[in-house]
C-alpha cells in the first residue's frame, strides 16, 4: 500500500479555519473518515490528490508532494464525489469511461478494450452507447466508478459516494468498494459502512479527535454525537 | 444528438463520420434545386432504401421525422393558397428528404465519432486551435443540456411548492446559482481526472 502522510497540514477557506495543524500516515487498505458536515473530511481527502492545496504543511503520497506533483498524484489517485452527475463529463457512457484513458496516451485499441472491459465489469456493458444522464443514480455512481477504475490507481479515495443512492444501490456500492485490491479512503456517514474498515479517523472541527480501529473510533464519534 | 444513437453494424453505421457529413451536405443541396415532383419522389424512395440498410426501426425513424409532419400539415395548405400545389409539394418534398437525411445520420453516429471527427477537421489548424480543447469544449456542451434542462425542472417544481410560479427572477436566480456549482463541481472532476496532465 501507498503512504500518504499529512505533516502539520492546514487550511482556511477565508477567515474560516478548515483543517488544524492534521499529522497522520496512511498505510492501511482501508481508511474510512468520519465527522459532522463542516468539520473538514472532505478537504481533507481532496488534499490527497491536489484538488486543495494546504495553506501550511505539506501531504505526499509515496513520498511525493502532492503540491509539487499534483499530475504525478493524480495518476495514482483515483476520486469519486459524491454526486456522480458531476464527475461524469461525457455525454455518452463509454465516452466517459474513456475518457480519462484518452489523456494518457494509450492506442484506439487499448482504449476500446479496457473500456470494454470496465463496462462488463461494472454491469454497465448494455448501456455503452446510451446517454449518461439516463442512467439511474445507482448506474452513475457504477459508471463513475468504472470511470475512474479504468485508470488502475493505486488509491481510491470515495467522498461520501453512497449518500445520494438508496439502500440497495448504497451497499452494492460499498461491497464494490470493499472488493477493491487498492487502497480505499471512504468519507462517510453510514457508520456501518465502516464495520470492515482498517482504521477510522473522526474529525471534528479541522481536528483529528479519534484515529483508531473501526470499534473504537466509531465509539469515540458516537460519544460526540450524543 | 444526445441519446439518438440507434447501434448497429451496418454499411451506414460503419462509414466514416465526415463523408456521411459531407454527403448529407452536398444530398441536401442537391435535393434543394431539384425542380420536378418525380425527382423528389425518387429521392423519397432512395432515402427510405437508406433507413432499410441502416436498419432503423420505424419507431426511433418516426420519433425524428414525425415532428415535421406536423409542421407540413399547416404549412402545405398555406404554401399552395399563395403558390400553388407544385410548389407546396417541392418544398414540402425538400424538407422531409433533409430532415430524414439528418435523421438518419445522427441516428448512425454515435456522439464519439462527431467529436472525434471535428477534431480531425480541426487538426491543420493546431496552430492556432487545439482540437482537443474544442472536442472536450462541443463534449461538455452536449453533457451539460440535460444537467440544466434537470436544474431547471427541479427549480421550477420548487417554485410551484413554494407558490411562486409567476416570478420569472425566482426561476432565474437558483437556475443561475445552480448552474455555476454544477460547472465548478465539474471543473474540479476534470482536475481530478487528469484533464490538467
Amino acid at each position: 500500500m501507498s503512504t500518504i502522510d499529512f505533516d502539520g497540514v492546514s487550511h482556511a477557506f477565508g477567515e474560516r479555519m478548515v483543517l488544524r495543524d492534521i499529522r497522520l500516515t496512511l498505510t492501511e487498505q482501508r481508511i474510512g473518515i468520519v465527522g459532522a458536515n463542516g468539520s473538514g473530511k472532505s478537504t481533507l481527502v481532496r488534499l490527497i490528490n491536489g484538488l486543495i492545496k494546504p495553506d501550511t504543511g505539506t501531504v505526499s503520497v509515496g513520498g511525493l508532494d502532492v503540491a509539487r506533483n499534483a499530475k504525478a498524484v493524480r495518476r495514482q489517485v483515483g476520486f469519486i464525489f459524491t454526486n456522480p452527475d458531476n464527475q461524469i463529463v461525457m455525454p455518452t457512457v463509454a465516452e466517459d469511461v474513456a475518457f480519462t484513458l484518452r489523456r494518457r496516451g494509450l492506442t484506439p485499441l487499448e482504449i476500446t478494450t479496457r473500456t470494454q472491459a470496465a463496462l462488463l465489469r461494472f454491469g454497465l456493458d448494455q448501456h455503452a452507447d446510451h446517454p449518461a444522464h439516463r442512467l439511474s443514480g445507482g448506474q452513475k455512481q457504477l459508471l463513475a466508478l468504472a470511470a475512474v477504475l479504468v485508470a488502475e490507481p493505486d488509491i481510491v479515495v470515495a467522498d461520501e459516494p453512497t449518500t445520494l443512492l438508496d439502500a440497495r444501490n448504497a451497499r452494492r456500492i460499498t461491497e464494490l468498494l470493499l472488493g477493491l485490491s487498492q487502497q480505499v479512503i471512504v468519507v462517510t456517514h453510514q457508520l456501518e459502512l465502516l464495520a470492515a474498515f482498517d482504521r477510522v479517523i473522526v474529525i471534528e472541527d479541522g481536528r483529528v479527535v479519534a484515529d483508531d480501529a473501526p470499534d473504537f473510533a466509531l465509539g469515540a464519534y458516537r460519544e460526540l454525537l450524543a | 444528438m444526445i441519446g439518438l444513437y440507434h447501434p448497429g453494424d451496418s454499411l451506414i453505421h460503419r462509414a466514416p463520420m465526415l463523408l456521411k457529413l459531407v454527403l448529407l451536405s452536398l444530398a441536401v443541396l442537391i435535393v434543394g434545386l431539384l425542380g420536378e415532383l418525380w425527382q423528389l419522389g425518387a429521392c423519397l424512395i432512395g432515402v427510405a432504401g437508406l433507413f432499410l440498410v441502416a436498419r432503423v426501426p420505424l419507431g426511433a425513424a418516426w420519433k425524428q421525422i414525425g415532428p415535421i409532419l406536423w409542421i407540413l400539415v399547416i404549412a402545405v395548405p398555406l404554401q399552395a393558397l399563395f403558390a400553388g400545389w407544385t410548389t407546396a409539394g417541392l418544398m414540402a418534398g425538400r424538407l422531409l428528404i433533409a430532415v430524414a437525411l439528418a435523421a438518419l445520420f445522427t441516428l448512425t453516429t454515435t456522439v464519439t465519432a462527431v467529436l472525434e471527427g471535428f477534431q480531425k477537421l480541426l487538426r491543420p489548424f493546431g496552430r492556432w486551435v487545439d482540437s482537443d480543447r474544442v472536442g472536450l469544449l462541443l463534449a461538455l456542451t452536449l453533457r451539460c443540456i440535460p444537467l440544466v434542462a434537470e436544474i431547471v425542472s427541479e427549480v421550477i417544481e420548487a417554485r410551484r411548492a413554494r407558490g411562486t410560479q409567476g416570478s420569472l427572477l425566482a426561476l432565474a436566480v437558483p437556475v443561475v446559482v445552480r448552474s455555476l456549482y454544477a460547472a465548478d463541481a465539474i471543473g474540479e472532476a476534470l482536475a481530478a481526472r487528469g484533464l490538467d496532465d
